[in-house]
């Protein structure tokens, strides 16, 4: 068994990794911006969803938890007939059950449902991730604008 | 002034000094390797540079709940961690910082034969450990450590035989002056004493690329397994404390000790051995984080077939040139 | 009487056969270097290991039940946990067995997408072995190199799909179309982002760089050939008999690569090298995967050159329907060979699906060879195996 090459190689190779600038970003101080497509969490426009239930029977977990009821709306012209209006009461989603698989965004109709690449929700107990409509909606101002596509 | 006066400032200097050493080389390995890595390593700790990583560390120790396993031999299992502690304390009682007689324990007439006979009753304490653990990849771990211990007992100890039938005394201010008073360090004609010394340090000390006793990724920490809190501290504390232990008497043999061509004042000696000492403390931090480690039959085969007849060859060159030159 | 204390000296010997009982060392569940939760339960003695028995199962999570009430996009998205470091590729074979069936054909510009994302997973895998196993044998620094490039390829597939490691971007009929379903979501094309080309050249350039850094570090370093060398050899006949597929296979001198021989991605086009081993040993098969990086980087860069352009799905119905019927299709992945056995009798979701995973006929081999050697060769061996344990029990 000879001592060879192999090992002084081996040696000049972290020798030389000590002189450059380790990769280390300072989080919480320096925070990496993740890409516009990251999926982080599932943002809610509350006025389009129509409780249609696409996403809450999609969803491979069934963590998305809906409840509305119908209201009158006036008519579109003056003597037409009543129209009805879909009101959420409850749009829940358990984060702790959801796969970030994306279909619930991927099926609803009417885009109600956005992908934003927010990660900093953490909790320190099970229960406290479910996420009702009200903090859904409030992550709708994190949802970026879609990426430019390449060219060719 | 009064010797025991004298001796027992010099223990309470040693015993505050072992810890201190255990500390900085720690703090040096874990910033070295993490820049060999790409990363940064202790921040936070100490506002900035982690400098107090390691005490944080130390107290955390100090009080965790002291765990003994149900099938660990209480006596045995108490005592190890001292006698590892105690063979590594022992050994900087005959390093020379200085010339005078203040810098150094005391000079003991064979200093040498000394530090190596004392140095080899922390395998007593690893096999102590390994088996009185009670735990089946504690044994296998201490085992492999008394295997491997005492193969490569014999390389360090004959490479260090080369320096002195060169210097001519056994006594570690003896070897120092001899290589002060000849200009130039024994690493120059011992290069091969020097380099079998640094392997067999780097088996003694249980670190990669011998580190199969501790094996973290086969064993668990091997004979380490069921330490916890202050007990590790001990262990982990004379590890590092063993590096600089053996980094020094390397220095002390082969590189010069506390003297340095030009300088002759009498407060420098301390800080050449130590300046020395860091330096093959950083060779031996940058092995461990280069190299895999060896299998428990090809380190033996390593010591016995390679080391020890390289070894014998070496007294023997090294003879004739003393007799002939 | 005439004796000479020489000889006498030479033929004396102690014959003292001690006798030392074995010692059932169970590599557990929960231990540093099995890559995930697998049991051996092994017998040693001394340091030689008599026998070795795995016990799995402790990670089956059901996914062949689960296929049977899910449909087929809900399928797309738990199937890439079952080998989670190379989740792209565990979708594809699944996603054109579906279209197979159903006799639809993915566009070519969808086709090169998904080679190109599965020879990223690929490199992304092969990159966590080169990680893991230097670890397992003592080296921790190849580990941060290693993890450092792979960042580099999870990033990039991030960018196109949403997510590092569970993509989720297969659909029957190509790869994703739009970010929804709506009037304005419709319209947002789920295509390759500007600056990809561009960001996929400089990591494939530093790919390659790191690949020959690493190559200093661990593959020319003799204890590494010491430890590795002659150990863990495993015959072509073994390996054939036992399904090992994959690089491990590779090692073992069989040319067999599912990429030539299976045609569910456009590799005709791309000209790359297929590496074979010749002793089969431990080092071997770490070198096949060093070798197999190179090449997908390699045939990366040329299939960002040649992408055709066009739609990146056909024309498929929303809910998708399978005919009756059944199919086995099969893919190369970074483990080996992935199949599924598909099943449909008509519905929203399969009435069967069947996962063959390459780990599981990985690992079924180890009680051969790990007879009869050294403990920390056991390490070794089933180290450079590259087995998952989500592969392994589903």
């Amino acid at each position: 068994m000879t001592i060879g090459i192999g090992l002084l190689k081996g040696l000049w190779v972290t020798f030389s990794t000590m002189f450059t600038k380790p990769v280390t970003v300072m989080y919480p101080d320096v925070k990496e911006v993740p890409v516009d497509r990251a999926r982080g969490v599932i943002a809610l426009d509350e006025d389009a969803c129509t409780s249609c239930m696409l996403c809450a029977r999609q969803c491979p977990d069934w963590c998305i938890y809906i409840e509305g009821h119908k209201e009158e709306k006036p008519p579109s012209k003056p003597g037409g007939r009543p129209r009805n209006r879909a009101v959420l009461d409850r749009f829940d989603i358990d984060y702790a059950l959801c796969m970030y698989c994306g279909i619930c965004v991927e099926v609803c109709p009417f885009d109600a449902l956005f992908w934003s690449p927010e990660y900093e929700y953490g909790e320190l107990e099970m229960e406290s991730l479910l996420h009702d409509k009200a903090k859904l909606g409030e992550w709708l101002q994190t949802v970026p604008e879609p990426p430019a596509l390449e060219d060719r | 002034m009064n010797f025991y006066l004298e001796l027992a400032i010099k223990m309470v200097v040693i015993f505050a000094m072992v810890p201190v050493t255990a500390l900085v080389t720690g703090y040096a390995e874990l910033k070295l390797s993490s820049h060999m890595q790409s990363r940064i390593g202790p921040y936070y700790a100490g506002v900035r540079w982690g400098w107090a990583q390691l005490i944080a560390d130390g107290v955390k120790f100090l009080q965790k709940e002291d765990i003994i396993p149900d099938n660990a031999d209480r006596p045995v299992f108490s005592l190890a961690p001292v006698m590892v502690m105690i063979s590594t304390v022992a050994v900087f009682m005959v390093i020379p910082f200085g010339s005078s007689g203040y810098a150094i324990g005391r000079n003991v007439d064979m200093g040498i034969f000394y530090a190596m006979a004392i140095s080899s009753v922390g395998t007593l304490g690893v096999l102590m450990a390994g088996w009185s653990s009670g735990n089946k990849y504690s044994l296998i771990g201490g085992l492999r450590a008394g295997g491997q211990l005492i193969a490569y007992e014999l390389p360090l100890v004959l490479g260090v035989v080369g320096v002195i039938i060169q210097a001519g005394t056994l006594s570690m201010q003896g070897i120092v002056e001899a290589q002060i008073a000849q200009g130039w360090p024994f690493a120059f004609t011992q290069f091969v004493g020097l380099f079998l010394f640094l392997i067999a340090a780097l088996a003694e000390m249980n670190r990669t690329p011998f580190d199969m006793p501790i094996a973290e990724s086969e064993l668990v920490t091997g004979f380490l397994t069921e330490y916890s809190g202050f007990r590790f501290l001990f262990f982990f504390l004379a590890e590092y404390a063993n590096i600089f232990a053996y980094s020094a008497i390397a220095a002390t043999l082969f590189l010069g000790g506390w003297g340095f061509w030009g300088v002759s004042a009498a407060w420098a000696g301390p800080f050449i051995l130590v300046a020395k000492t860091f330096a093959l403390s950083f060779v031996v931090i940058w092995f461990r984080w280069t190299f895999p480690r060896f299998r428990e039959d090809q380190l033996q085969s390593l010591a016995w077939r390679w080391l020890v007849p390289l070894a014998l060859a070496n007294i023997a060159v090294t003879a004739i040139l003393k007799v002939v030159i | 009487m005439n004796v000479d204390p020489m000889m006498h000296l030479a033929d004396a010997a102690i014959s003292l056969e001690l006798e030392t009982p074995e010692m059932t060392l169970n590599v557990g569940p929960q231990h540093p270097s099995t890559h995930g939760v697998l049991r051996l339960k092994a017998r040693i003695d001394g340091e030689r290991i008599i026998d070795v028995d795995p016990v799995i199962g402790y990670m089956h999570r059901g996914y062949e039940k689960l296929a049977e009430v899910r449909t087929y996009p809900q399928i797309i998205a738990l199937l890439n946990r079952i080998d989670w470091v190379s989740g792209y590729a565990n979708e594809i074979p699944f996603v054109v067995g579906a279209e197979r069936l159903m006799e639809v054909e993915p566009p070519p510009r969808a086709q090169y997408i998904r080679l190109i994302l599965t020879e990223m997973a690929r490199i992304a895998s092969h990159f966590l072995f080169m990680a893991s196993y230097p670890m397992e044998l003592g080296a921790a620094s190849p580990f941060f190199f290693a993890f450092r490039e792979r960042e580099r390829v999870l990033d990039l597939i991030e960018s196109v799909t949403g997510g590092r490691f569970h993509p989720n971007f297969n659909r029957v009929g190509g790869v994703k179309p739009a970010a929804g379903a709506g009037s304005t979501t419709k319209t947002v094309i789920q295509d390759l982002p500007a600056g990809f080309y561009a960001e996929t050249r400089i990591a494939m350039d530093k790919v390659l760089a790191v690949c020959d850094e690493l190559d200093d570090l661990i593959v020319g370093n003799e204890i590494l050939h010491a430890r590795t060398k002659g150990v863990g050899v495993m015959t072509a006949e073994l390996a054939a008999s036992y399904g090992v597929s994959g690089p491990n296979l590779r090692a073992s001198g069989v040319e067999f690569d599912l990429r030539r021989t299976e045609d569910y991605l456009p590799y005709e086009d791309f000209d790359f090298w297929v590496p074979t081993g010749e002793n089969g040993d431990c080092y071997d098969r770490y070198v096949m995967r060093v070798h197999e990086i190179r090449e997908s980087a390699k045939m990366i860069l040329a299939a960002i050159d040649g992408i055709p352009s066009g739609p990146i799905i056909a024309k498929v119905p929303k809910v998708i329907k399978l005919p009756k019927g059944e199919i086995y299709m099969r893919a190369e992945s970074p483990k080996g060979e992935v199949g599924y056995y598909l099943v449909s009798e008509g519905g929203t979701g399969p009435y069967r699906l069947v996962v063959r995973t390459a780990s599981f006929s990985n690992v079924s081999v180890l009680p051969v060879l790990l007879e009869g050697v050294l403990v920390p060769d056991l390490v070794a061996i089933f180290g450079s195996f590259d087995f998952v344990l989500g592969d392994v029990d589903r």
